[in-house]
């Protein structure tokens, strides 16, 4: 794991992107077949809907308002244009923000304002016109791998995730956070029963103190719900093939994270502020876990999966690992990696390395198995009522 | 028949665990299991499917399972080394654990 040196595109203030998106995004649901009618014109456009954007209040605005305008923001969008309606509660200027960088175009377009669908149309033609323009401009440059910031999933997950994959991509965890990258750990319902691992590596007591009232909180709201977290699992599925408890199984899941201290506990979406290894609260749910943390920056996702699962992301490459070889074998273009060989004897550091040199190349331009496939999974989650 | 290499079927994930993992079914049998500076002999008395895990040393009731270096649980009933480690014989403590959890 020698070579720390990538490509991408150069942003400003040290931020780089390993991707040069163009991307038309709705701020609210209200204009997501414009952005479509739009976008779909052009076959390098990237286009995000979404079901949300009005009617919302208080923190479950903010999340929203905050993970839409993180995509806006990303390392890896060159251009960006927001489409509102206009009386919505989280406008396209609100998504769009004062931000603007040397590096990346961001655009708005409000339907009342501009009104007869034609000019819409013919308006938003210019704008991705000028966008595209920009974007190829925009050269790779060379920088530090250890300006990355990696995010980890575990998905569809089986008995083998928790000694093949998570503990491989630990390795990778390890490795990165010595290049000085960040790494997010996240699915915070899915770390009940491992905060005695956790507590040993939070030298922070406040972040230990935030991280462990979130675990009860998720708790707290199963109960409300009717269900107990800690009784769900290990699932009656996981016990047949093996699994004995909730901590075997958390443990299975945060040693994804490797053995670095964790140094910041950050919400969904949120952009961590400290470099190493970093907790981002999301919940279990794939589609919402991965946007949590692309949202928050996360330049591209290293994903195990037992049972396979074809999710990406718009704007963040997402590497996929199986932890054992049939699903590799089953669901062959979905996977990029087949780490199920350390079952037949590979050395798990050979799979970490592997797993380290897809990450380099998929840096360097090479598409993933996700990316591929078009596979492009935007949910946000949403922490309160819809009025 | 001479002892079988214990890396070819199981994975011990933290030096400090007192259980193995099976990476593919182990027959019952002998089993050499390397450890950084040592060799020992692990007997296993009953077939273990992959996915299970089997202990390396006899385990008390009321002993702490540890996997991944940390407890997955506690022994409830005397464990044998080269016994299959599951719900027959262990429970987890979550539940009462961190005082809310």
């Amino acid at each position: 794991m020698t070579d720390s040196v990538v490509t991408g595109y150069d942003r400003g203030a040290d931020v780089f992107g390993i991707r040069n998106h163009i991307v038309v995004m709705s701020s609210v649901s209200c204009a997501n077949s414009i952005v479509e009618q739009i976008g779909r014109q052009y076959p390098d456009v990237v286009m995000i809907t979404h079901q949300h954007g009005c009617t919302q209040m208080g923190d479950d605005r903010e999340q929203v308002r905050r993970t839409l305008s993180g995509i806006c923001h990303h390392p890896n969008v060159a251009g960006v244009l927001v489409v509102g309606l206009g009386c919505e509660t989280i406008s396209a200027y609100d998504v769009a923000g004062a931000r603007q960088t040397e590096g990346r175009l961001v655009k708005t377009l409000v339907l009342q304002e501009v009104g007869d669908r034609g000019r819409i149309l013919n308006t938003g033609r210019d704008i991705v016109a000028e966008l595209r323009a920009f974007a190829s401009t925009l050269k790779r440059v060379a920088f530090d791998a250890g300006h990355l910031t990696v995010g980890l999933e575990c998905g569809g997950s089986d008995p083998f995730s928790g000694i093949t994959a998570n503990p491989a991509v630990g390795l990778v965890s390890d490795r990165l956070v010595e290049l000085g990258a960040t790494v997010m750990l996240a699915e915070t319902p899915e770390m009940i029963g491992a905060e005695p691992a956790l507590k040993d590596r939070i030298p922070d007591e406040a972040v230990r103190r935030r991280l462990f009232a979130r675990i009860d909180e998720y708790i707290e709201a199963a109960r409300r719900a009717g269900g107990d977290l800690r009784g769900a699992n290990p699932t009656p599925g996981n016990i047949r093939a093996g699994l004995s408890t909730i901590e075997e199984k958390s443990l299975g899941c945060i040693i994804k994270g490797g053995h670095s201290d964790i140094v910041e506990f950050v919400e969904y979406a949120h952009r961590p502020t400290r470099r190493g290894l970093v907790v981002v609260d999301t919940p279990g749910n794939d589609a919402e876990s991965v946007t949590g943390m692309v949202a928050g920056g996360a330049h591209l996702v290293l994903f195990t999966t037992g049972v396979g699962t074809p999710l990406g992301s718009p704007v963040a490459p997402v590497v996929k690992i199986s932890t054992n070889t049939r699903t590799y074998e089953h669901m062959r273009d979905f996977i990029d990696i087949d780490a199920g060989t350390i079952i037949t004897g590979r050395p798990m550091a050979a799979v970490a390395q592997e797993i380290f040199d897809v990450v380099v190349r998929t840096c360097h331009g090479t598409s993933t198995a996700a990316e591929a496939n078009g596979c492009r999974e935007f949910a946000i989650n949403r922490i309160g009522t819809t009025f | 028949m001479p002892a079988g290499d214990l890396a070819h079927y199981a994975i011990v994930l933290d030096a400090k665990d007192n259980v193995a993992t099976a990476l593919a079914d182990v027959p019952p049998g002998r089993y050499v299991l390397r450890e950084a500076g040592r060799s020992r002999e692990i007997s296993i008395s009953e077939p273990i499917t992959a996915g299970f895990k089997l202990a390396l040393t006899d385990l008390a009731q009321g002993e702490q399972i540890t996997k991944y270096g940390y407890a997955i649980g506690v022994a409830t009933a005397p464990i044998e080394q080269g016994q299959c480690v599951h719900v027959h014989n262990m429970t987890g403590t979550a539940r009462t654990g961190r005082g809310t959890v």
